[in-house]
């Protein structure tokens, strides 16, 4: 039976959040081709990873070994996963579409000279080729695409896949890849950890702003309601490129993706690039003076008129009857 | 430094993307075109860089004849040289997409020298394939950093950050060097009515090219199904806070 290897991505021993949704569809993806399902973890920073891993049906769990894996370097990790994979004679490597899970197939496709299909919902096996549907435009259009070849590439959509526990072997197995210092030209230097508590991509309730807020304290009301009710700010494109908020601030297909319980939407149009960042959020309310806008009309609830006036409203509400 | 920064000529969607009806591309006759978000940064960064240590940035593009609009759009920002891979009316495949931009680059090099930087975006907005620059740094030999969000010139090497969930990672890349950057990386600026006249007379190069197809084969695009729920209008201006509460207390404890 010939090997399927799948990424575990990780960040020094801290598994991310959508490996495990992946790997699901890394087991399911197996098992339609025929292939076994080993796992393949860089570094021993991630050895502590493997009963956690263990629980979601790997045949085999492949610890790789090299000092230069130890934090993140997508050459040096996408070197080590295609060594391991050479060594099984495997015929197929997954990974989940995160920034660095993309980042390595990429870079395993480039050293292998072959196709990687990036960010699929689904692969169906049909013969020598594979079938996927995949993701366009951060996910407004989807692609259906075949990929051919001999040994195959492909990253899963994130948060798609729901991780499911499964029995298996999960043999643990050791392999030391040979790495040398051209690979770990692009291994981590330095890092600085700048945010503490809630962060954009993580809050349960973000209330975004946009072109409708008019200007920079105009978000002075959606903050004071983000606080009270434990969430974030967010905001769209149009924000950002006028320097009302930072970069780090904007959700959307080219800033950050958030999946909140509620997302509160202040003058903001929903244009494609801004509706693909939070289109999974659970509830959205629109506030917005245009009941046509895009966003009121696919929001579960809108209330139409001006957030400058309804926003601090619904503080106010808030405090009457909680205090 | 000679800045080369890769740009793609993408549809500028609004609120809703329509499919021609060979199902095969996006119906663009009421959109405008642009370049995707990410490269639009990459190049103010490439011209940035140029003004604050000397030298050159080219821009270089795969696309129809309609794509130089693109590269004017970048000569109107600061950009030197602007160059078009004319690789025929379809969208290559990824791998031959890269293929055809690193031979091109590799010419552009034999004939003009060295290009210390390689500036991409970190996807395009349409395809999101996420690995042509980083197929590119492979076959021309550099070192590349996808995700980048600051760029630091150096003696001879660069330093570049990316964003984490709770601060920023730093590498260090010696030149030439590659790096796929994102929207964020800087405020790019605004052309004007007289650069947009200037750039309307600079000459774009064209390079003619028939790469090899890679393994993954567009069949058809498909639309998602669209959210067909209804929105429940809680009420117009402040009179509506109250029902908004009664909403919000659903989901949040207060």
């Amino acid at each position: 039976m010939s090997i399927l290897v799948y990424l575990v991505e990780h960040d020094r021993g801290t598994i991310a959040e959508t490996t495990l949704g992946g790997m699901r569809a890394a087991r399911d993806l197996a098992a339609a081709a025929g292939l076994a399902l080993h796992v393949a973890v860089p570094g021993a920073t991630g050895d502590g990873l493997v009963d956690e891993i263990a629980r979601h049906g790997p045949e085999v769990v492949h610890q790789l070994h090299h000092e230069l894996l130890d934090d993140y370097g997508p050459l040096a990790w996408a070197a080590a996963l295609s060594q391991v994979a050479d060594s099984l004679a495997a015929t197929a490597i997954a990974a989940t579409g995160t920034d660095r899970g993309n980042e390595v197939m990429a870079h395993v496709g480039a050293l292998r000279d072959v196709a990687m299909v990036a960010n699929c919902l689904t692969v169906t096996p049909e013969g020598d080729e594979w079938e996927m549907l995949r993701v366009r435009w951060g996910g407004s259009l989807h692609e259906r695409t075949a990929l051919a070849g001999d040994f195959k590439l492909v990253t899963f959509a994130p948060h798609v896949h729901e991780a499911e526990p499964a029995a298996g072997p999960a043999v643990v197995s050791r392999f030391t890849p040979l790495l040398d210092a051209s690979h770990g030209v692009t291994v981590v230097r330095q890092r600085t950890e700048t945010a503490s508590g809630v962060t954009l991509a993580t809050a349960p309730v973000v209330v975004s702003g946009g072109r409708g807020v008019g200007g920079p304290e105009g978000f002075e009301p959606l903050e004071a309601l983000a606080a009270r009710l434990g969430g974030v700010v967010g905001c769209s494109r149009v924000a950002t490129n006028n320097g009302w908020r930072p970069h780090s601030d904007q959700v959307g297909q080219t800033g950050t993706v958030v999946a909140p319980d509620l997302y509160i939407a202040c003058g903001i149009s929903g244009a494609v690039q801004h509706w693909v960042g939070m289109m999974n959020a659970k509830h959205v309310l629109a506030i917005n003076t245009d009941a046509q806008a895009p966003m009121v009309t696919k929001a579960d609830w809108a209330v139409i008129g001006d957030l400058a006036t309804i926003v601090p409203a619904i503080l106010a509400e808030i405090e009457r009857r909680h205090g | 430094m000679r800045v080369l920064v890769c740009v793609k000529r993408v549809p500028a969607p609004g609120a809703r993307i329509v499919l021609n009806d060979d199902h095969r591309s996006v119906d663009a006759t009421l959109l405008g075109f642009t370049v995707s978000p990410h490269e639009e940064c990459a190049v103010e960064e490439g011209v940035r860089i140029a003004e604050q240590h000397g030298g050159s940035v080219t821009v270089l593009t795969l696309g129809p004849a309609e794509a130089e609009e693109q590269i004017r759009t970048a000569f109107a920002v600061g950009v030197d040289e602007g160059v078009r891979i004319d690789a025929g009316p379809d969208d290559p495949d990824p791998m031959a997409t890269a293929r055809a931009v690193a031979s091109t680059v590799a010419g552009l090099e034999a004939a003009g020298g060295t290009f210390d930087l390689i500036l991409f975006g970190n996807e395009s907005a349409d395809a999101g394939g996420y690995q042509v620059g980083i197929r590119v740094a492979h076959a021309l030999g550099r070192q590349i950093v996808s995700g980048v969000k600051a760029i630091e010139v150096g003696n001879g090497s660069i330093s570049v950050q990316r964003p984490t969930a709770t601060g920023v990672e730093v590498y260090e890349l010696p030149l030439p060097a590659a790096a796929a950057v994102k929207e964020g990386i800087n405020l790019p600026r605004y052309p004007t009515l007289k650069t947009r006249l200037s750039a309307k007379k600079k000459p774009v190069e064209v390079v003619e090219a028939t790469p090899e197809p890679g393994g993954q084969r567009m069949i058809e695009l498909i639309a998602p199904p669209e959210d067909t729920s209804t929105v429940d209008i809680l009420g117009t201006g402040s009179e509506a806070a109250g029902a908004v509460v009664d909403v919000i207390e659903r989901m949040v404890s207060l």
